[in-house]
């Protein structure tokens, strides 16, 4: 599985964060940054990170398989 | 395991119920219930770029229409409301047939409060829906003069669209402070100002007495007897929960429908999104929220524990939402109730925080645009954080507000 941030949507509501921990965090500039691989997720962070897409209010996370 | 289940109300908790009920594990027969006509859209944008100028955008759709039947293995029945259920027998009214169920999931949201004595004028809108919004869009490619009757968010933002257009907006609103439910009234008051800070006249105070014109508005008078020119009313004066299909069921229903901390209603039954009175575990009481967040994990939630109600679990959230009013990212999470609150940063530009104190608890926080501020707060909320570390956390980010604020 491969997660894609979309830049232009993101505006930071940092609900992945809360989702996925471990994969995602806002600086304090309210920017995101992905902390681990995007492509491939790492396994232990899939079930996470489809949950942080799910959650996002303006869609801008994608999950691929 | 249940074996069918049955959601009523095709928005954003109904569908991540049936995407939650999904990923549960379940297998049996899902049927989505819509009253309107469309597949489930995002209602945020509806009062916020979708109003913005230039050709009209695309329906935000929540998924392709295809995908329902493809992914979720959904039938999507739309354009028919519920009209009964009859939770003895367990079955749905829909359009005069009975769609038998062993799980529900309702998610029937909200229905806007009409303006008393609005009659059917046209221009006088209601924003709730994708076809509310269309309307409201024409109008204002129609250089309306617009008044907004309520300065709640949604009407705030539905200002901002049309001011971003340069066209004059009037907001109206009958109690002596904008948006005192929500953030409480010394912020309320804050939010307010940003009105005046881009042009746009707020009365608060101002009840509207009636609404005229010949078969369309063309004008509001106001209980002093101002007289405001217009030729769009967009009414955002709250709404009531959509539960009067569930009369006679048999549920228990007191401003929505009363759930337990598992969002359980009755057996078989659960609700969700801003339809639900759930038990909030987190702070201990009741309470119905009407929004974005609390709807998306609520919905997930329900559709989990309908499918497997043997399994089900509780639904701990911290209230979260968001507008954009000006330009300016307003963020609120927790709850308003305070002994008092502490004010950083600047209302009028470059970020700015409002940490709302109870019993030495941050129980709420009111951001300007800092994002990661907001985010941080939620977290601080859910951990039940002392105020005086909220206060700390913040203080090396803002400096003190310079002057009393609210």
């Amino acid at each position: 599985m491969k997660v894609i941030v979309d830049r232009v949507r993101c505006e930071g509501h940092g609900l992945c964060e809360e989702a996925a921990p471990q994969m995602f965090q806002l600086d304090d500039e309210g920017e995101l940054m992905v902390l681990q691989d995007a492509e491939p997720v790492p396994a232990e962070q899939i079930e996470a990170v489809a949950d942080a897409a799910r959650t996002c209010p303006v869609g801008a996370l994608r999950v691929e398989s | 395991m249940a074996r069918r289940l049955v959601v009523v109300g095709a928005s954003l908790a109904g569908l991540r119920a049936v995407e939650g009920a999904r990923a549960a594990g379940f297998t049996g027969p899902v049927t989505l219930v819509g009253a309107e006509p469309h597949p489930p859209y995002d209602r945020p944008p509806l009062s916020k770029e979708f109003l913005h100028g230039g050709a009209e955008p695309a329906p935000p759709l929540h998924r392709d229409p295809a995908s329902y039947a493809a992914e979720l293995d959904a039938d999507l029945l739309l354009g028919e409301p519920a009209t009964a259920l009859d939770a003895a027998r367990r079955t749905v009214r829909v359009g005069g047939a009975d769609l038998p169920y062993d799980a529900l999931v309702i998610a029937t949201g909200v229905r806007p409060r009409a303006l008393p004595g609005a009659g059917a004028l046209a221009g006088v809108h209601t924003l709730r829906t994708l076809d509310d919004a269309r309307a409201i869009r024409r109008a204002l490619d129609d250089g309306a003069r617009t008044v907004v009757v309520g300065a709640g968010f949604i009407g705030s933002e539905a200002a901002a669209a049309a001011r971003r257009r340069g066209l004059p907006v009037t907001v109206v609103e009958a109690l002596p402070t904008p948006l005192a439910r929500a953030v409480g009234e010394p912020m309320g008051r804050l939010c307010g100002d940003l009105h005046a800070a881009n042009g746009v006249e707020l009365r608060c105070g101002a009840p509207v007495a009636a609404v005229e014109g010949r078969g369309r508005v063309e004008r509001v008078r106001l209980a002093d007897g101002t007289v405001l020119p217009a030729d769009l009313v967009v009414v955002g004066v709250g709404s009531v929960p959509a539960t009067d299909w569930l009369a006679g069921s048999g549920l228990e229903l007191a401003d929505g429908v009363v759930c337990d901390e598992t969002l359980a209603a009755a057996p078989g039954v659960y609700a969700a999104g801003d339809v639900a009175r759930w038990r909030n575990p987190l702070f201990g009481r009741r309470m119905r929220l009407e929004h974005w967040t609390g709807a998306a994990q609520q919905g997930d939630i329900a559709g989990r524990n309908a499918a497997d109600p043997a399994a089900a679990r509780p639904c701990p959230t911290v209230p979260y939402f968001w507008s954009d009013l000006y330009g300016t990212r307003v963020q609120f999470s927790g709850v308003p109730d305070a002994d008092r609150v502490e004010c950083f940063g600047d209302p009028g530009g470059g970020g700015f925080a409002a940490l709302y104190c109870r019993d030495d608890r941050l129980t709420g926080a009111l951001v300007f645009d800092r994002p990661a501020l907001a985010l941080r707060y939620r977290a601080l909320i859910r951990q039940g954080a002392a105020f005086p570390d909220a206060v700390e956390y913040t203080a090396s980010r803002l400096d003190p507000a310079r002057a009393a604020v609210g």
